[in-house]
């Protein structure tokens, strides 16, 4: 064996934590290894602690946001005497309920920075966590159908670019070459053509906030299940604990990252907030070889789809468009959205649908989230992802442990402000105006 | 979902568009003083309850009402419709 | 060849033969046949593979619970894959596939897996492939990929037809089996109106697959009455194969008929399926109970199936599993298969029974070993022997070719659980049952709710019925039932058998025991999280024989309870269906309406190229003899407007009548600039904003009379204003006197542009009228008559900027208007111009359009800041005055003119300054519209530029990154023709 082929042994060995001890870290040296012995040695991936008296910060919202900001909190700055409390098991609300896709095709100055900025932590992800939550860059690809569709998206391409993200316009030939199958000859809608971003993708959404937790719990954060905060201890307009299912604790600050929930979470504060709980139900196929390489979405519908790595064509489309709380949808929104896919993809007839999920999504006023302070001292918010929370759980952590950490807005997260809309800086995408169910 | 419209009896949900909460009604007076504050919070801010919600559906592909439509938004069970014209001249609205 | 026919019995027809093939080998069976029980029959265990390792897979069920036996079935474009054999029907000329296996089914390359398994344990890929990085999608997701899925799709456009229906009821009963049969029998003689849907070919349920007798019946013979005198019912409506996918609110059920699906291509006319939306008040669900297997080492093999299920083969399809039968239970209702297949004279070697206290079902020639354990099994395509360890852990083996396995029975609560019910463990049962919050409307009889006895479910489907007819105020007859075994259920829970093997809990995921213990010490404790991190229960079965196994394994292994361990919700569909089949007609061109204009036969009569606005398809363009490039139409049609007179279709603008005492009142409060004083006779442009005070909208509104007002909205918002003025009507003034009607499809509008547009029009409009530019001035407006009488509407407004009249006639005039205008017009060089022309007009007049109202610009942007009054109180102009929207540096709306005019200029480009550098810092807006101006002979563009109005005269760069253009234009002002407007008041 050659020096430099000894020298990755053993370093992948010391990665692997066979050799000195350390924090157990996943590899294939590790797999490998307990492979031989009946995986007796795996340890829990995160420790399930007895709740302490007091915490220095706590994170309310185990979900993919929460964990990333303890995550974040406890290795980039420092923080410590961290807890996350989750209602109920973590990564149970829309982290573990989405159609997993991970872009930042935005238009906009406040969001296409902080999306891209997102998309890098993507990128080096796997690396930060010790854990591959199957990040995948296989593009995704917005057709459009018309042209004033197509000027629309040469001017979001062109603010992509300008951020320093990718973005290509492919004709429909272009489209074509990529997706031979779809509804070329017969549509009613054409396809023109596309905005492809190929450096978007999508990651394996539950390991994702499996990934973050089992990082946090490494850095000493305490990750408290079944632990419902009931109540917000507010003294002279300072936050100076919680109280929960499992005991009041206390605390010098607390972030709130519950979307879905954020209104009845912010209401025991006595803070009414500019967001919506609406239904986004959400769809798999059974498993079927490759069809779909990337992201594709239908520009004259509501329907996206993407192809998991175990087959299942995984889409979705409009919200139902009611507020509810109900994690479930009907009929109508469900034949939209597949009427929407057999329009651009009849080749799909024949795939079955194996199952249909809800989830509450916190529909903002504009579309875009909220990331800042509150009027009570020592309580942060981060919330109103609408159905974009997914791709931004990395820059939303590392941008709520920021603010948490120094008061001030992570750099690329400063429009997310609860009084943009009193001071008229609403980001807009969709250009739909104040009503959530549009965005 | 099934909306039971006042004047037309049971009807599919799908025919209607939703708004959003029912206190769209209240528009606050735009010469009056105070009326940037009172647009914002009358605009933006929500109660979002879980729980019983009055909202305005619009019936779009039947007669054009406007309801008020008060539904529990953790189980979906409407408990009254309204025309949402009745319900803004209850409270006060006129010309 | 290990099963066969039996000799005799079977709900099958014998006197007929059906042909089918599987991996090409032929094959028959008999109407009344599944593909698998045609295929048991004929011999076969093997049928597939499985997901992760590729063991081989045979049937392991009778029903749609089936995890294992999955299939392509049919080819070309009508391939389905992942289809169970278990509910295939078997028609003649049926072609079925075996999936995921390389390079076939008996020897399948990637079985390699199985020997890897070791090191594909739950979740290993979250724990390896991270180095180097960028290998994840080069190298090792690719295989992944690949070695993943199950069967195939075509690529091809699914060929069949799909429908959708409505029904209504009083009564939905979901299962035909003793309950549901009972029930609707119940409710049918009462007179309530029914619909009885059963997933299942022939209706009858668990009736068809046992042996017992029904009062002097036998069971299957019972329920084929019962069917009879529902079906002589006017009141009843029977769907069989019909599987209610989904429970939704308001008692609305999804429901989903498999119409042609057991033929071999649809019949003309017929789409292949059908999915029901059943509205109806009360609903029983009677849809039955799934058995559960137990877990033992190799319990996969082909060969291992339900004892519910090889007692069905035997019983309705007259099929021996084997040549010598074993059997592993825990219940009662297990050793019914020992004695059913003795009864047939299918030879059973052992009854195994994990209880130690079994009773003997007393099988001629099979040993009876209580308190014994299945611990492995052996043989390379199928079952040979099994492994057993008596009570005294005595170890040997058994040669046996089937395996019949029973781990009690789950009843099928799933469609209770649709609005997030939650199933309550039953300890007595062993299983869960229904909870208390169901669906409301719902109730549920017979074994779904845990009543297992066919006498029990017999009368719980009569009496949910009875409930029902009282609630609607029918007199429920006395129930007219048979005596039926009332056999009560027998059970002592046992999940797994301990030992080294692996333990199969989901055969298709290939989730073991171990899977499980390995989820457990790593902390993926939770049910959830146990699901997520093995995979178990995501399999095309949904987890129906798997869930509850593995919960309780679950259970044991933290120390709870199963009850404390929890459950999984189950959400819609019930059984997974074709994409197709909820699009239904929806696709192709029919996947959304397409609206006409009145001229479109004309302008298709002319060679018009069209375009889609929206739903409308609108003419783009009209080509000529001899034009090879649509901008030679464009520009052609342009000028002539500019030069003589030009028609277009301008129709599909949002057309909304207003009328009443307060109806000049109600337009100056939805437009931010004034209409109050508008004279009657006369046009105005007006801007209407959201409430937040972006723009929403804009068009010309005309007085017809002083309660009288026509609005007209652009094409893209005309259904969003009128909700809107609608909201504002009903909800904000209701005090008003005002009403509104949509008149955008009853009125035929045509715009006639050009300096010869006075003269052309003057030949159509009946003489009294005074066209003059004194008696019908710029932005003047009246009814009128033309052609000798017959009513229109005239406006005198402008898009083009040239003199200028939009004509309004009823709209089934609308053709015969255009054929007269270009009749009379035709010395005059009368010119029909499209969308395309009118976009070029605009922008050369600086007209705004959807690309410069987008719902993200104000009026300020725009440049018509001054037009929002605050003199009055109109909907958005208050917060329409926020700091964010009034900065000095903010957008303005200019006009782009390429410097050199033989450049490019694409809309969507960003503008920078010379020299600067394409970052987002430097950014100083977009190009919103651009042309060739052949008026201009340049490219010209409408653009939002930062600080615009301060701007004018200076060169910047108009850069378009995704092509690389890069073109240095003018910053001018938008109004490129006529600044002073000299020509449309001429």
């Amino acid at each position: 064996m050659s020096e430099t082929g000894i020298a990755s042994l053993r370093a992948g060995l010391q990665s692997a934590g066979i050799s000195d001890g350390t924090p157990m870290r996943y590899s294939a040296f590790r797999l490998f290894a307990e492979a031989l012995r009946g995986h007796r040695g795996w340890r829990p991936a995160w420790r399930d602690p007895e709740p302490q008296a007091e915490y220095d910060t706590l994170v309310i919202g185990g979900g993919g946001h929460g964990l990333a900001t303890a995550h974040y909190l406890a290795s980039r700055y420092g923080a410590q005497r961290v807890a996350v409390l989750e209602k109920g098991w973590i990564g149970g609300g829309n982290v573990g309920r989405n159609t997993t896709i991970v872009r930042s095709n935005y238009l906009l100055d406040g969001n296409e920075p902080f999306y891209e900025y997102s998309l890098k932590l993507w990128e080096g992800l796997e690396q930060d966590l010790n854990y591959n939550a199957m990040f995948s860059q296989r593009g995704i690809l917005n057709l459009y159908h018309s042209d004033s569709q197509r000027d629309a998206y040469i001017r979001r391409g062109n603010a992509m670019k300008l951020h320093g993200a990718d973005a290509a316009l492919v004709g429909a030939e272009g489209v074509r070459a990529m997706y031979p199958w779809l509804n070329f000859d017969n549509a009613r809608f054409p396809i023109q053509g596309g905005l492809l971003q190929r450096r978007a993708g999508t990651a394996r959404h539950d390991a994702v906030a499996w990934g973050y937790a089992r990082a946090a719990d490494r850095r000493g954060v305490d990750i408290l299940q079944n632990c419902e905060v009931t109540g917000l201890q507010i003294e002279g307009g300072r936050i100076t604990g919680v109280d929960t299912a499992r005991g009041p604790i206390r605390a010098r600050k607390v972030g709130v990252a519950v979307a879905g929930s954020s209104s009845r979470v912010m209401a025991m504060a006595g803070l009414r907030l500019p967001v919506e709980s609406h239904v986004l139900q959400a769809f798999v196929t059974e498993g079927l070889k490759p069809l779909i390489d990337g992201v594709v979405t239908f520009g004259a519908g509501h329907f996206y789809v993407s192809q998991s790595d175990k087959g299942g064509l995984v889409f979705g489309g409009d919200i139902d468009g009611y507020n509810s709380y109900a994690q479930r949808g009907n009929l109508p929104v469900v034949e939209d959205v597949i009427e929407g896919g057999m329009a651009i993809m009849p080749a799909i007839g024949r795939a079955r649908l194996l199952r249909m999920w809800g989830g509450v999504m916190d529909m903002s006023m504009d579309g875009s989230p909220i990331i800042d302070r509150t009027p009570v001292e020592g309580l942060y918010f981060n919330g109103g992802w609408c159905y974009g929370g997914f791709k931004a759980t990395p820059a939303s952590g590392m941008a709520f442990a920021h603010l948490l950490a120094t008061d001030e807005p992570h750099p690329t997260a400063t429009a997310f402000r609860l009084d943009r809309f009193r001071r008229g800086f609403p980001i807009d995408e969709k250009g739909a105006g104040a009503q959530p169910n549009l965005h | 979902m099934i909306i039971h419209h006042p004047l037309l009896g049971p009807r599919d949900a799908q025919e209607f568009t939703v708004l959003g909460d029912a206190s769209l009604i209240d528009r606050p007076d735009g010469m009056a003083e105070g009326a940037p504050d009172a647009f914002d919070s009358y605009l933006h801010l929500r109660d979002n309850p879980a729980g019983t919600h009055r909202e305005l559906w619009y019936h779009e592909a039947g007669d054009r009402s406007w309801l008020v439509v008060t539904r529990d938004t953790r189980t979906h069970e409407v408990m009254q419709v309204e025309l949402a014209r009745d319900v803004a001249l209850a409270a006060g609205r006129g010309r | 060849m290990s099963g066969a026919r039996l000799a005799s019995g079977g709900q099958i027809d014998r006197a007929r033969r059906l042909e089918f093939r599987f991996d090409g080998r032929a094959f028959t069976g008999h109407p009344g046949d599944t593909l698998a029980s045609a295929l048991l029959a004929s011999g076969v265990r093997l049928m597939g593979r499985s997901f992760k390792y590729h063991r081989p897979r045979g049937v392991l069920t009778a029903g749609s619970e089936e995890p294992s036996a999955l299939v392509t079935l049919r080819s070309g474009a009508r391939a389905e894959p992942n289809t169970r054999a278990t509910v295939a029907e078997l028609f003649d000329g049926l072609e079925a596939t075996s999936q995921n296996r390389w390079p076939a089914l008996a020897f399948d390359a990637m079985a390699v897996n199985d020997w890897l398994a070791p090191f594909l344990t739950a979740g290993f890929y979250y724990k390896t492939f991270m180095w180097p990085a960028s290998f994840w999608e080069k190298v090792y997701e690719p295989i992944i990929r690949r070695a993943a899925g199950l069967g195939a799709l075509s690529g091809h456009d699914d060929p069949d037809d799909y429908d959708k229906g409505f029904l209504h009821a009083d009564l939905l009963v979901i299962g035909a089996g003793p309950a549901g049969l009972s029930a609707a029998l119940c409710a049918g003689r009462g007179g309530a109106r029914v619909i009885l849907a059963d997933e299942d070919f022939r209706m009858g349920g668990r009736l068809n697959a046992e042996s017992f007798a029904l009062g002097d019946q036998g069971g299957a013979d019972w329920a084929a009455g019962a069917v009879a005198e529902l079906a002589a019912m006017d009141n009843v409506r029977l769907m069989p194969r019909t599987t209610v996918i989904g429970a939704f609110d308001h008692g609305i059920y999804g429901a989903v008929e498999r119409v042609a699906d057991h033929l071999p291509i649809p019949p003309e006319g017929k789409p292949r399926q059908t999915l029901w939306r059943i509205t109806t008040s009360r609903a029983i669900l009677a849809a039955g109970a799934t058995e559960r297997p137990i877990a033992f080492a190799d319990n996969d093999r082909p060969g291992i199936m339900l004892a519910g299920a090889m007692r069905a083969y035997a019983n309705r399809w007259a099929v021996s599993p084997g040549k010598r039968v074993a059997l592993f239970v825990n219940n009662d209702d297990g050793l019914r298969t020992a004695r059913d297949l003795a009864a047939q004279g299918v030879r059973v070697s052992a009854v195994i029974d994990a209880r130690a206290d079994a009773p003997d079902p007393g099988i001629g020639g099979a040993r009876h070993l209580p308190g014994a354990v299945v611990t492995g099994s052996a043989g390379r395509l199928g079952l040979d022997t099994i492994t057993v360890r008596t009570a005294q852990g005595r170890e040997f083996r058994i040669d046996a070719d089937a395996l019949a396995v029973s781990g009690g029975w789950n009843p099928n609560v799933h469609l209770t659980c649709h609005q997030r019910g939650r199933p309550v463990w039953d300890d007595a049962l062993a299983a869960f049952v229904p909870g208390a919050d169901l669906p409301a409307g719902m109730a549920v009889a017979g074994a779904a709710a845990g009543t297992f006895s066919t006498h029990g479910a017999l009368h719980a489907g009569h009496a949910a019925a009875a409930e029902v007819l009282e609630a609607l105020g029918h007199t429920p007859t006395a129930p007219d039932l048979p005596q039926a075994e009332d056999a009560p259920v027998n059970l002592r829970p046992f999940w797994h058998v301990a030992g080294k093997g692996r333990a199969w809990l989901d055969f298709q995921n290939d989730v073991t025991v171990k899977d499980v213990k390995l989820a457990h010490q790593e902390n993926f404790r939770s049910v959830e999280h146990m699901k997520r991190y093995t995979t178990l229960g995501m399999a095309t079965d949904q987890g129906k024989t798997a869930n509850v196994p593995a919960l309780a394994i679950m259970a044991e292994l933290t120390g709870k309870t199963i009850a404390e361990t929890g459950t999984t919700i189950f959400r819609p569909p019930y059984t997974p269906v074709a994409l197709g089949t909820f699009a239904g007609r929806s696709r192709g061109r029919d996947f959304k309406p397409t609206r006409l204009t009145p001229t479109h036969h004309w302008a298709e009569a002319q060679g018009a190229v069209f375009t889609e606005a929206g739903l409308w398809l609108r003419a783009q363009y009209f080509p000529r003899p001899g034009e090879t490039h649509w901008r030679e139409s464009v520009d052609r049609e342009s000028l002539a407007v500019r030069a003589g007179v030009g028609l277009c279709d301008v129709s599909t603008l949002g057309k909304i009548d207003i009328q009443g005492a307060d109806a000049a009142e109600f337009v100056n409060r939805v437009y931010c600039n004034g209409f109050a004083k508008l004279p009657v006779g006369r046009v105005r442009y007006g801007l209407m904003l959201r409430e937040d005070g972006f723009l929403m909208d804009d068009g010309t509104t005309a007085r017809l009379a002083e309660d009288h007002f026509v609005m007209t909205t652009t094409t893209a918002n005309a259904v969003l204003v009128f909700r809107h003025l609608e909201f504002a009507r009903q909800c904000l003034w209701p005090g008003l006197d005002v009403h509104l009607i949509s008149t955008t499809d009853a009125w035929a509008q045509i715009a006639v542009a050009g300096p010869k547009s006075r003269v052309l029009l003057q030949r159509v409009v009946d003489p009294e009228h005074d066209l003059s530019n004194a008696a019908f001035p710029f932005m003047a407006c009246g009814d009128i008559t033309v052609c000798g009488g017959l009513r229109a509407r005239l406006f005198r407004i402008s898009f083009s900027g040239e003199l200028a009249y939009e004509i309004a006639v009823p709209a089934r005039y609308g053709h015969a208007l255009m054929e007269r205008l270009m009749d009379k017009g035709a010395d005059l060089g009368v010119t029909p111009y499209g969308v395309e022309a009118l976009n070029v007009l605009r922008i050369e007049k600086g007209h705004a359009t959807a690309n410069e109202l987008n719902g993200q610009t104000t009026a300020r942007d725009l440049g018509l800041g001054r037009m929002v009054s605050d003199k009055k109180d109109s909907i958005g102009a208050v917060l329409s005055r926020r700091e964010g929207m009034m900065r000095e540096d903010g957008l303005r709306l200019v006009g782009l003119r390429a410097v050199n005019t033989g450049s490019r200029l694409a809309a969507g480009s960003h503008l920078l300054e010379r020299g600067a550098q394409a970052v987002a810092a430097n950014d100083l807006g977009w190009v919103t519209s651009a042309c060739w101006s052949p008026h201009l002979e340049a490219p010209i563009a409408l653009a939002f530029l930062k600080g615009g109005a301060g701007r004018l005269g200076e060169t910047l760069r108009a850069v378009n990154l995704l092509s690389g253009q890069d073109t240095e234009v003018t910053v001018v002002s938008p109004h490129f023709i006529d600044p002073e407007g000299e020509r449309q008041r001429g």
